[in-house]
Formats: structure tokens, C-alpha cells, sequence
């Protein structure tokens, strides 16, 4: 058996330890060793986004990372974004606008957009699709996810809905 | 703001049987709840098949086949099952004997030893990616190490890949034991044959009909296999227990069909197997067969562990279903005034690896939105070297749509007519024969088209170099099949409901609102719950179009049900007959006084104890969807590349019972459709592998393909449901490669006769037509 | 009586005939006058466990799940077609 790495996070603002092989991705040790596993494997390739969680501020595709890669990191998952008892704005607007329905890429999706939104409050239609192309639904034809984010934005500056 | 551009038409004319002169005022039904399983799928709490982790659990792996056809000569596992780690080791040898068995899986019979050899390859493998042997080890990477250890000898055999060329006399034979058969599976040869099926469906006179015709058009198409794409790969989790219960927990579009078809490939009862459906990340008609449920559970009956299996990518595209490639011609003869005097088409469709394919909807589907006196459809279902066929959205119809709706296209324009006014000339409607089928009953096309042509998009021209217009119709029967349902009164009036659909769209809530409706309660009163299979009466797959109409109607069903009783209680309470207690709006009446379902439900147990209603429906179907597709694009001619620049949607969905779930079937099985047009295919070299299994090189259409996809829904009521409801899931998928085939036409001028109509090939057929 | 709708198939047992009245309460008792008339015909429609795999049966515009044993009532139009599932 090949020896684990320990490696110290900060995951969903919490200090966090979790041990992994160097072959495991983050993904994996996020889902198979931490059980958070709100957060999907759709190709483990890196091509359909569903993997995404936030990484220093980053959106990245988690099967494309190392777990030993994350020493010192902090990351942000599908688990940490609502806050205490309630739902994120994103969260709520996806569900008022039911931009979700088998709801696998949904965590994906969630947290690309909150990446986008963090980093611009105001965007654009076009800005919005194409911050979101990485991340790939097969069952809503996005339209409903870009509007539910374009709701979200909305939201989180104050403007009434 | 954002232009609202969601639009709903209610025929207010037409009605569900048995309600008055005006349209119904409902309370619930058309109203946009959020969905009862929603908190669970934003915070990542919903628990999907990969999502499971049980003490003890194993990780299976699968080895498959590397070349497209080949005998097996010796699978030698010694290697595998010495490494460390490793605790079971399977093949096709661990099933049992499943020669001439057949098994009724509720959409037809079914051939157990092709389904079990489809499962684990029985001495040959029939195309890349065939699942030959599988290991079960103490973690996912253990299991792969485990798999390359596995030694295969395999003597190759000549591979074929396209549908024509297996038909050929001297084409490469997968099966000595395939026939062609005719419709009622009557063998028409002695010969071993590639081809298995061979439909014919003939009326009138189509020589008399062409040579009456003005203008005839003919053409031929040929389409790639493409792939439902679903986010999530297919996985499931076995436990055989020490008491022989097989316990199977996987990702399903029916936990019935699971568990019936994994009894009969182990053949063992299906009292002894319980399948519990997982939520599920996708299916469009890819998780109705098994592939690794069987598979699992021999490796934790070898091991006596529970194993899990998940597929990677590569395995979904290589070793599951995708929807058959065809070739279609079709020709139309139409006179002067447009009226369709005679029709033909010739279709063969591939069905993969096994016979049983989708060549009987497609010869159904070609000409099914058009009433044609005179017809002769043939059909042929071809096996080949490819991953045996599964149902694909409507499984066959978008193949026979890209034909027909383009040649409709070009009669249009040789008749100088406008698409539309040409397709009402001679739309199907009440009454009307179709091909192979008894008339329509009440449908809604008509209204469909006439709403297509007032749309603000239709009317504004279209203007700019290299852009064009295309309009197409699609057609899907939708099934009804069997539901269950049973719901029970909790004491402060709200009621929870056990059905047994998975929920891959929303369905649980579509449900729950019909049986809110039937009981005058909110939509968030009823706690919808999907079940596993010891826990609700049987329930057939969701797919087909079927679950809000059928398990909506055993919800209904179960409301009926609950009120009789209901009635009942009240009548104790107020000393009088049940049949004098009247149910309106929520609230029992009799003789001035009144008592609401809430307040009712809190007195049962003084009045008789719980109350449950149950319900087991075997609606009959078709409910019959049709849709229109208007899109504009723009070509650029320096890449061949196609940008869809608005598109419409519209479609009679007889009643949508959650508006936004209805509109999010039609943008979604559009989009679906744009990538099929546009860019997805399995491309396969010369020796029958697919060199693009991968979500980069299987092209599906991300956020920045697309613009918003405009919704209409038109409400035709359906009379054989209580609420109007007609499927709607897999007519949307039809239309779109026929309709942007259309759209590219008008922008260049050059008609494009193959799928997908991808940058490379567009640019070439640029070139051609310019030199 | 039943109206059957011969699929175009089976109409050299018909002699080309499209369209047979026949009597009869259930689809067995139907297929068996069809037999009668057009000997041949009811092998191509049933076996010995119901109707052949792969064909589905409509009664009067609706698809029927009951087989044999389906009814049939006095002016009912049947017809014989290729099964068709969903995805």
C-alpha cells in the first residue's frame, strides 16, 4: 500500500487534515476521504466542470488537482456557501428560477458562478456564458441557469428582483 | 429587466372531459412551487449513486474489449486475483445458462442471453469497449491495477461500422443466431443475417400518388451515433447479504426495470432482489438497460463484501447505449396547392452490437405530423460493431425528422409556399391516419403551427449576410405504462406521497401538485417521496414521456381516494350519510356546516383512525406531443462554423402542471438537439474505435454555444388525463437538427444531408457549391 | 364485431385484404376468427405465452397491456404495430 500524504487545509473556513495517496486527486479526497460529497465527478478529465470548488479564490476543476497540492490551501465547496441556516442567494435564485433538473451539475455550476460573482458583481449575459462554458448540463440548455445567475447578481447588489 | 419571453396559450376552447364550459381555475396546477428536493440538490446534500458509501464497500472495475470484433479465445484472471487488495474476480462464465430465455421488461420482450452477453461478452466481443471480465479490490485504484493484470487472447475479426455496409451480403456476421424477422417476428430467410428486422408499412397507391404530384423532391441523409451525455456516469452498488437478498442501489431510470432485468440475467426472484433508486444525474432513455448492476452483484456474491462500480467517461460513451446511425430517403410528392399526395421513405438504422433497435418508431415517426393518403415506409434494424443502442429522447424519431423535415423544406420552396402554411396544409389532426397507426385522437398541432406563425420571431425577417431561418415540426407518441402510488393524511393536513418515479426533472413535485390540486391543499403540504422497490407498488421507468401524466394520474388517483374516506370522517362527525358531504375547494360542506382537509385531518383519529389513499394505474398511451422549432443562424464561411443566433421552442404540452419544468424539457431537449445538429458524433477510425471519448472531443454544446432558448407552451387538454397533462420530455429533441438544417440552407444556399453538420463539413460543402 | 387493420406484412395472408371484420369479445377470440378466415394469420400474431414479442396491439386508438385477454367491443378498430418504448 503506498504511504498517505497528510496534508492541512482550510476547507469551508474550517482547519482541516485529511490524508491522501500523491495519486489521488482533490476531488477524491474531498468525496472518498473527507466525505463531502456534494461535490461530482462528471469526466475526471477536466472537461465538464462539474468537479469545480474554489481554491484560493480560483475556480478550478477538482479532479485536475492533486490532493497534495492543497497543503496550506483553502477551499471552498458546494458544502460551505449557504450560510448557517440559510441559502446562499445563488442557491435560492436556482431554485426560485429552476435552473436545475437532475441537479448533478448543479454544485458545479453553483460555485463557478459565485467565483464570477465575486470577482464581478455586474455581469454582462455574454460575460456570464462565458465564465460558465467550463461547466457543462446537458438537461437545462442553460438558460435557465444564466438567468437564475443573472437574478443572483441582481440580489446580492440590493436591486429588487 | 430581462424580457420575460416565457408565454403559455390556453386553447380556451377544448377541455379536459368532465369540466364545465370555461377553462379550469386551478389553484395549484400552472403555478412555479420551488421543488420539493431542492434544498438537497443546491448544498450538495442529495445523495447520487457515488454519493453512497456502505462499511466494508469495494470498489469494482471492468475490462473491456479492445477491439471492435474479435472470438475469445482465454481470459486467464490468476495474475488479477494474486494482488493484494483484490477480493473477487468475474466473467461471462459466473452468469448463468441464459440461451432462448426471454423476459417481458414492459416495453416489449427481450432476448436475456443478448442483454446478459451485451452485460459480460459471451465468446465474442462484438465492439470496442464490449465489457469482458470485471475485479472487485479494496479501492478504485487497486481494482484498475487489477484489470490490467487480467490477460485476454482474442483472435480479431473484420469490424463494420456503418449501417449500409453491414447490410451487405458479404459484410462481416456478428451472430449466427440473428434472423431477419418482419414485424410479427416472423423469419423471412434461412440466412444468418445482420439484419434483424425488417418493416414494411404500405397504404394506397404511392406509384398513382407520384405521378398525380406536381413537384417531387428526394433526397438521402445519413446520421452519426451520438450519445445522451448525461453529467453523471452510470453507477451502482451491490450487497448480496448472507441471507441471499441482493440489495442494488444505483442511479436508474426505473428501479423496477433494474430489478427485474438483473433477477433474470442471475436468474434468480426477483423476491430475493430490491433495487433502491438513487437521485439520478441524467438519463434520456441511457439508464433503462443494466450494465453494471449484475455485474456488482456476482463480484459481492463472490466476495461477500458490498461493491461499487462506476463507470469513467470513456466507459459511458464505449460501453453503454448511444441512439442508432441511420440512412434515410425520403421522397415527397405534393400538387400545386401543396396538398402531400404521396410519401415514401427507406430507413436503416443501426442498432448497435444486439439486435433490437429503434427502426419501428422511426418508419412510425417520419411522416406522423402530415396526413398522406397514399405511403409506403420501410424499415430496416442492422446490427453492427458498435455499443448496442439504447433509447435516446424519442428514441428514432429525431433521425427520420432530419429527413422529412427537410425535404418538407425544399417543397415549401419549389412550391413557392411559406414552411409553415405548407406544413398546415396538410397537418395531422383529430382523425387522421398515420403511417401504421390508428387515427389521432384529439392533438394539438394545428394550434401549434398556427402559434409558431405569430410569433414575434417568425414575424421579423431575418437580414444579414449568411443568415437564415429554418422551421421544423417534430412528433413523439409518449407512452402511458404503470404507476403506483399511495399517500397518507398526516395529522396537521399535510399529506406525504410514495411513488415510485425516479425524479430526473422535477417530476416528484409535477406529481405532488396534482394530488394537492386533487385535495384543495398547497403544493408544499404534499412530502413527495420516490421509493425503492419493496416499499411501493410497481412502478415502470421514467422515460418515455410518461411520469407526470402517469404516476400523476395514480397521484390523482390517490386523492380521489383519500377525499371518499375523507368524506366519510366528516359524515361521522356530523351525524349524516358520506354521499351527503360535498368537496370543493379544499373544504367539506353539508347542511351549513363546513370543515377544512387541515382541520379534518387533525380529528381522524376520533373518527376511524389513519387515513391512506392508495392507486395502481395502467393508463393507456399515446398522449401524443408535437412541437415546432423556429432558429435563426449565421454561418461563417471562412470556418464552416454555425452560430444559432435566436431559436423558439413551442409545444403542446396539453397541460403544463409546473410551467418552468415543462419550459426547462423544451429548452433542454432543444439544446440536446443543437449539439446532435451541429457537432456530436462518435467518430470511429478504421478499425471501429472511437477516437473521441471524451466530453473535449464529444462535442456537447456549452453556456457560450447558445443564446436563450424561447419558450411557447400551447395547451391542447389531453381528455384522457383529469388534468389535460400530455408528456412532454422527448418531443423537444425532434425538431432542431431538421429545423437548423433548414436554417443553414436559407443562410448559404448549401443543404446539408448529413449529421452532424459540423464546422469541417459545412465549410466543405461552402466550397464545393462556390467552385 | 372487430374492424382488424392488417399490417401491410401480413396481407398476402389476406390475399391483399387491409381490413377484416370479425367477431369476437376478447383479442383471443379475435385472432382465432382471423385464423378462420385466413388460416396462417393467427400463428404470425400470438404464440403460446400471448402476443409475439416485438408487436404491440392498439384497441380503439389506445395501446393495451392485457395480451389476449384484452376486450374488444362491438365496433372496436384494432391495430397491429411495432412496440415503442421511451427514453
Amino acid at each position: 500500500m503506498p504511504k498517505k500524504a497528510h496534508i492541512q487545509a482550510t476547507i469551508n473556513g474550517e482547519p482541516t487534515e485529511f490524508l491522501c495517496e500523491n495519486r489521488q486527486s482533490l476531488l477524491e479526497a474531498l468525496r472518498d476521504e473527507l466525505h463531502l460529497t456534494g461535490t461530482k465527478e462528471g469526466c475526471n478529465n477536466g472537461n465538464c466542470g462539474a468537479c469545480t470548488v474554489i481554491m484560493d479564490g480560483v475556480p478550478v476543476n477538482s479532479c485536475l488537482v492533486l490532493g497534495v497540492e492543497c497543503e496550506g490551501a483553502s477551499i471552498t465547496t458546494i458544502e460551505g456557501i449557504a450560510e448557517e441556516n440559510h441559502l446562499h442567494p445563488i442557491q435560492q435564485c436556482f431554485l426560485e428560477d429552476a435552473a436545475l433538473q437532475c441537479g448533478i451539475c448543479t454544485p458545479g455550476f453553483i460555485m463557478a458562478a459565485k467565483a464570477l460573482l465575486d470577482k464581478n458583481p455586474n455581469p454582462t449575459e455574454h460575460e456570464i456564458r462565458f465564465e460558465l462554458a467550463n461547466n457543462l448540463c446537458r438537461c437545462t440548455g442553460y438558460d435557465k441557469i444564466v438567468r437564475a445567475v443573472q437574478h443572483a447578481a441582481r440580489r446580492l447588489v440590493g436591486q429588487p428582483s | 429587466m430581462p424580457i420575460d419571453t416565457r408565454e403559455t396559450i390556453v386553447d380556451e376552447g377544448r377541455l379536459p372531459r368532465g369540466r364545465g364550459a370555461a377553462a379550469p381555475a386551478y389553484k395549484v396546477i400552472g403555478t412555479r412551487p420551488i421543488r420539493h428536493d431542492g434544498a438537497d440538490k443546491v448544498t450538495g446534500r442529495a445523495v447520487y449513486g457515488n454519493d453512497l458509501q456502505l462499511a466494508g464497500m469495494l470498489h469494482g472495475k471492468v475490462v473491456r474489449s479492445p477491439h471492435a470484433h474479435a472470438r475469445i479465445k482465454r481470459i486467464d484472471t490468476s495474475a488479477a486475483e494474486k494482488l493484494p487488495g483484490v477480493h473477487a474476480v468475474v466473467t461471462a462464465a459466473d452468469l448463468p445458462d441464459l440461451r432462448d430465455k426471454m423476459a417481458d421488461l414492459g416495453e416489449g420482450r427481450v432476448n436475456l442471453a443478448h442483454l446478459g452477453a451485451n452485460v459480460l461478452a459471451h465468446q465474442k466481443v462484438l465492439y470496442r469497449g464490449h465489457a469482458v471480465a470485471a475485479v472487485a479490490a479494496v479501492s478504485p485504484h487497486v481494482a484498475e491495477e487489477a484489470a490490467r493484470l487480467i490477460q485476454i487472447e482474442y483472435e480479431p475479426l473484420p469490424a463494420v461500422t456503418w449501417v449500409l455496409d453491414a447490410m451487405k451480403p458479404d459484410a462481416p456476421l456478428l451472430h449466427a443466431d440473428v434472423y431477419t424477422e418482419d414485424m410479427t417476428g416472423h423469419r423471412t430467410s434461412d440466412q444468418p443475417s445482420n439484419t434483424s428486422k425488417h418493416l414494411l408499412f404500405e397504404e394506397g397507391n404511392i406509384e398513382q400518388g407520384f405521378a398525380s404530384a406536381d413537384v417531387v423532391v428526394e433526397r438521402e441523409f445519413k446520421t452519426a451515433s451520438v450519445h445522451q451525455g448525461y453529467i453523471e456516469p452510470h453507477v451502482s452498488t451491490a450487497l448480496w447479504n448472507v441471507d441471499g437478498q441482493l440489495t442494488i442501489w444505483t442511479s436508474t431510470q426505473g428501479a423496477f426495470t433494474a430489478r427485474q432485468q438483473t433477477a433474470e440475467l442471475l436468474q434468480v426472484p426477483i423476491s430475493r432482489v430490491k433495487v433502491v433508486p438513487c437521485e439520478i444525474g441524467g438519463g434520456f432513455g441511457g439508464k433503462i438497460p443494466v450494465y453494471l448492476e449484475p455485474v456488482a452483484a456476482l463480484l459481492s456474491r463472490k466476495s461477500g463484501r458490498p461493491v461499487k462500480m462506476v463507470m469513467t467517461r470513456a466507459e459511458v460513451f464505449e460501453g453503454t447505449g448511444p441512439t442508432p446511425g441511420s440512412f434515410v430517403r425520403v421522397k415527397l410528392g405534393a400538387q400545386k396547392d401543396g396538398r402531400i399526395v404521396a410519401a415514401q421513405a427507406w430507413l436503416a438504422y443501426d442498432a448497435g452490437a444486439f439486435p433490437g433497435g429503434m427502426i419501428g418508431p422511426g418508419c412510425m415517426c417520419v411522416f406522423a405530423c402530415y396526413s398522406v393518403p397514399n405511403y409506403r415506409v420501410e424499415g430496416f434494424d442492422v446490427v453492427l460493431n458498435k455499443p448496442k443502442t439504447a433509447a435516446y429522447r424519442a428514441p428514432g424519431a429525431t433521425q427520420a425528422a432530419f429527413a422529412a423535415e427537410q425535404v418538407v423544406d425544399e417543397l415549401a420552396e419549389k412550391l413557392g409556399m411559406d414552411p409553415i402554411d405548407l406544413r398546415l396544409k396538410n397537418a395531422a389532426c383529430e382523425g387522421t391516419k398515420r403511417v401504421g397507426w390508428p387515427a389521432y385522437p384529439k392533438i394539438g398541432f394545428i394550434e401549434t403551427l398556427q402559434t409558431a406563425k405569430n410569433q414575434p420571431h417568425y414575424k421579423t425577417p431575418i437580414s444579414g449576410k449568411n443568415r437564415g431561418r429554418g422551421i421544423a415540426a417534430g412528433f413523439w407518441f409518449n407512452i402511458g405504462l404503470k404507476s403506483s402510488a399511495s399517500a397518507s393524511v398526516n395529522p396537521d393536513g399535510t399529506v406525504t406521497l410514495v411513488e415510485g418515479s425516479t425524479d430526473i426533472g422535477g417530476t416528484r413535485t409535477s406529481v405532488a401538485m396534482q394530488l394537492a390540486e386533487t385535495l384543495g391543499i398547497a403544493a408544499e403540504d404534499v412530502k413527495p417521496q420516490v421509493a425503492d422497490t419493496d416499499s411501493v407498488g410497481y412502478t415502470d421507468v421514467t422515460g418515455g414521456s410518461r411520469v407526470t401524466f402517469a404516476t400523476g394520474m395514480a397521484a390523482y388517483q390517490c386523492g380521489l381516494d383519500i377525499r371518499r374516506q375523507m368524506r366519510e370522517r366528516a359524515a361521522t362527525l356530523w351525524e349524516c350519510e358520506a354521499q351527503e358531504v360535498n368537496f370543493e375547494d379544499g373544504t367539506f360542506r353539508h347542511n351549513g356546516e363546513s370543515i377544512t382537509f387541515k382541520q379534518l385531518a387533525g380529528r381522524l383519529n376520533e373518527t376511524g383512525g389513519p387515513v391512506q389513499g392508495r392507486a395502481a394505474v395502467d393508463p393507456e398511451g399515446p398522449t401524443n406531443g408535437f412541437g415546432v422549432s423556429i432558429v435563426d443562424v449565421e454561418v461563417d464561411p471562412d470556418t464552416g462554423k454555425t452560430t444559432v443566433l435566436r431559436y423558439t421552442v413551442l409545444q403542446d404540452a396539453g397541460k403544463a402542471i409546473h410551467p418552468s419544468y415543462v419550459e426547462g424539457q423544451m429548452q433542454g431537449g432543444t439544446v440536446q438537439g443543437i449539439g446532435w445538429a451541429l457537432n456530436e458524433e462518435y467518430f470511429f477510425d478504421d478499425r471501429g474505435r472511437m477516437r473521441n471519448a471524451s466530453y473535449l472531443d464529444y462535442r456537447m454544446p456549452t453556456a457560450l454555444d447558445l443564446p436563450m432558448i424561447d419558450t411557447v407552451i400551447v395547451e391542447v387538454p389531453n381528455p384522457a388525463h383529469p388534468y389535460g397533462v400530455r408528456g412532454v420530455g422527448e418531443t423537444p429533441i425532434v425538431a432542431p437538427p431538421a429545423a437548423v438544417a433548414n436554417a443553414i440552407y436559407h443562410a448559404t444556399g448549401v443543404r446539408m444531408f448529413e449529421l452532424p453538420m459540423s464546422p469541417p463539413k459545412v465549410w466543405a460543402a461552402l466550397v464545393k457549391k462556390n467552385v | 364485431m372487430a374492424i382488424v387493420y392488417i399490417p401491410t406484412q401480413l396481407r398476402p395472408l389476406t390475399g391483399g385484404i387491409e381490413c377484416v371484420v370479425v367477431p369476437g369479445t376478447n383479442l383471443r377470440q379475435v385472432i382465432a376468427a382471423l385464423d378462420a378466415a385466413h388460416p396462417g394469420l393467427g400463428a404470425r400474431l400470438c404464440g403460446d405465452d400471448g402476443i409475439s414479442p416485438g408487436l404491440a396491439v392498439s384497441i380503439d386508438g389506445a395501446f393495451t397491456n392485457r395480451g389476449l385477454l384484452a376486450k374488444v367491443g362491438p365496433d372496436s378498430e384494432i391495430h397491429f404495430l411495432p412496440a415503442i418504448g421511451g427514453g
